[in-house]
């Protein structure tokens, strides 16, 4: 316990790091992946060219070396940022390519009965989109992208150890002054624990919240 | 591709066409500026310098870099063949019929899905003091294995009930029926899922990069951050990068491939 009381500030401070990143780079995340949700969806072949190579690109590249080529390469291409800014980019933009795939089987769930009526009644894409699409798009899509934000709560461990100040990190501090390294960890997961389950928790509701029966 | 039908939009007529061709030609230009962009900065910061370049000629230097990957390579099988093996007798656990051992495999496996690799990895190597490549072995198979868990869990569970019943039906014991009805089935419909865990247990290999374990992405770091051939991060991202992208769209293909074969076998009978 005494850990944990000694160094509140300290944990406090990695803590709300965490969770700054984490909102951050979730928003971004949010909205480049539905973006590129949307061109994945388009008509037009060229931008479902660039949405497709985004997701598998993104996909299919470790965490680690995105952080490697972002935190550490930008900075030498000339793109000079704030170390949590470039955390936020890297783990946002890994992130959305997972949030894109879950919007787009979103989408394609949504039957195709539902657009043509909309048009029927004379609706343009947009309206087609924000209002007949998109509303039943989201039920289908909370639960996969709440599982997605909560690996990115996961995942924002690793900027800690590229010189940014979040949860993770506070271990290093603590280690050197000598505190009990096995209790210092346990803090670090109760930490942890209670982002993610607050994580699951909201989704639940929002889950329940928005639940129709079909 | 031919026009797929879609909630979002008509098979377009030639107005429609025409207005594609547009926004397409709007996006390629955009891209194509983009990538003109960071083609610019790259000869601009001198990324093509001979003598960043340089170290990728030495044998030495090749080699370091092999025997990264030949490292990275090790632990992802270790790590896969062990999460699976964790995964398995994990899930046996939450399907048990006793209340003890199923809240118990259940306590355990819910609390390593919750808890970030890293911290599992950093905790086994900094407070338990076990050298970095079993370090990492350890943490992925934990959190893989945990994933794992719920895959087969799951899997087991969708098999359709009469399975069991029948097999119950027939005189067969719990076991008999788990090995022979249950699992064989629950295997075919999870192979896509659990070679996509696969993917995520070979991207992790790379967190060993964060121990200092010699992996490929640490191999590739001590070239980078070599002062004799002036710093060369963006060179060893272009040489690395590929290679990693290269080896998880391998087996996410193979994911695919599986499920669709699967979707067809499925539609076929």
């Amino acid at each position: 316990m005494n850990v944990l009381f000694d160094n509140f500030t300290l944990f406090r401070k990695g803590f709300v790091g965490t969770v700054e990143l984490t909102l951050a780079a979730g928003l971004i995340a949010l909205v480049v992946g539905v973006l590129m949700a949307g061109c994945r969806v388009s008509p037009v072949r060229p931008m479902r060219l660039i949405g497709g190579a985004w997701v598998t690109v993104l996909r299919n590249t470790p965490l680690t070396l995105l952080f490697f080529a972002v935190v550490l390469g930008l900075p030498r291409f000339g793109v000079v940022l704030p170390f949590f800014t470039l955390a936020v980019l890297a783990l946002g933009c890994y992130t959305s390519a997972f949030v894109c795939e879950a919007v787009r089987a979103g989408i394609n769930t949504v039957p195709v009965g539902q657009g043509e009526a909309a048009r029927s009644l004379g609706m343009n894409f947009g309206q087609t989109l924000s209002l007949i699409v998109l509303p039943q798009a989201v039920r289908a899509v909370i639960p996969p992208v709440g599982s997605t934000l909560i690996a990115l709560a996961k995942n924002s461990a690793i900027a800690g150890s590229f010189s940014v100040v979040e949860l993770l990190g506070t271990y290093r501090t603590l280690n050197e002054l000598g505190y009990d390294i096995v209790a210092t960890f346990l803090w670090i997961a109760v930490g942890y624990l209670i982002i993610t389950l607050t994580l699951s928790a909201v989704f639940r509701i929002l889950e329940k919240r928005l639940e129709v029966a079909r | 591709m031919s026009v797929e039908a879609s909630a979002l939009y008509d098979i377009p007529g030639p107005k429609a066409l025409a207005r594609h061709r547009t926004y397409g030609l709007i996006a390629t230009v955009v891209l194509l500026g983009v990538l003109a962009w960071v083609i610019y900065k790259l000869i601009d910061t001198g990324q093509f310098a001979g003598d960043k370049w340089a170290p990728f000629e030495y044998v030495g230097v090749q080699k370091l870099l092999l025997r990264g990957l030949w490292h990275t390579i090790q632990v992802f099988a270790w790590a896969a063949v062990l999460s699976l093996a964790f995964g398995a007798f994990f899930a046996a656990g939450r399907l048990s019929d006793h209340r003890v051992v199923r809240w118990f495999a259940g306590l355990v496996v819910e609390f390593f899905r919750a808890m970030p690799v890293l911290v599992m990895i950093f905790f086994i190597f900094i407070a338990m003091k076990v050298e970095p490549r079993l370090a990492l072995i350890a943490g992925l198979t934990l959190y893989n294995g945990s994933v794992l868990a719920e895959v087969f869990r799951g899997g087991v569970n969708a098999v359709p009930k009469g399975q069991s019943e029948a097999a119950y039906a027939l005189g067969m014991r719990k076991t008999s029926v788990m090995i022979h009805v249950l699992i064989p089935q629950a295997v075919r419909t999870m192979l896509p899922t659990i070679i996509s865990q696969l993917v995520v247990t070979l991207k992790d290999t790379s967190l060993g990069y964060l121990i200092s374990y010699e992996e490929f992405l640490y191999a590739g770091k001590q070239i980078a951050t070599n002062l004799d051939y002036s710093l060369p991060f963006i060179p060893v991202v272009i040489v690395i990068a590929p290679i990693y992208i290269g080896m998880c769209m391998l087996l996410s293909g193979l994911a695919r491939y599986l499920e669709s074969r699967r979707r067809r076998q499925h539609r076929g009978t």
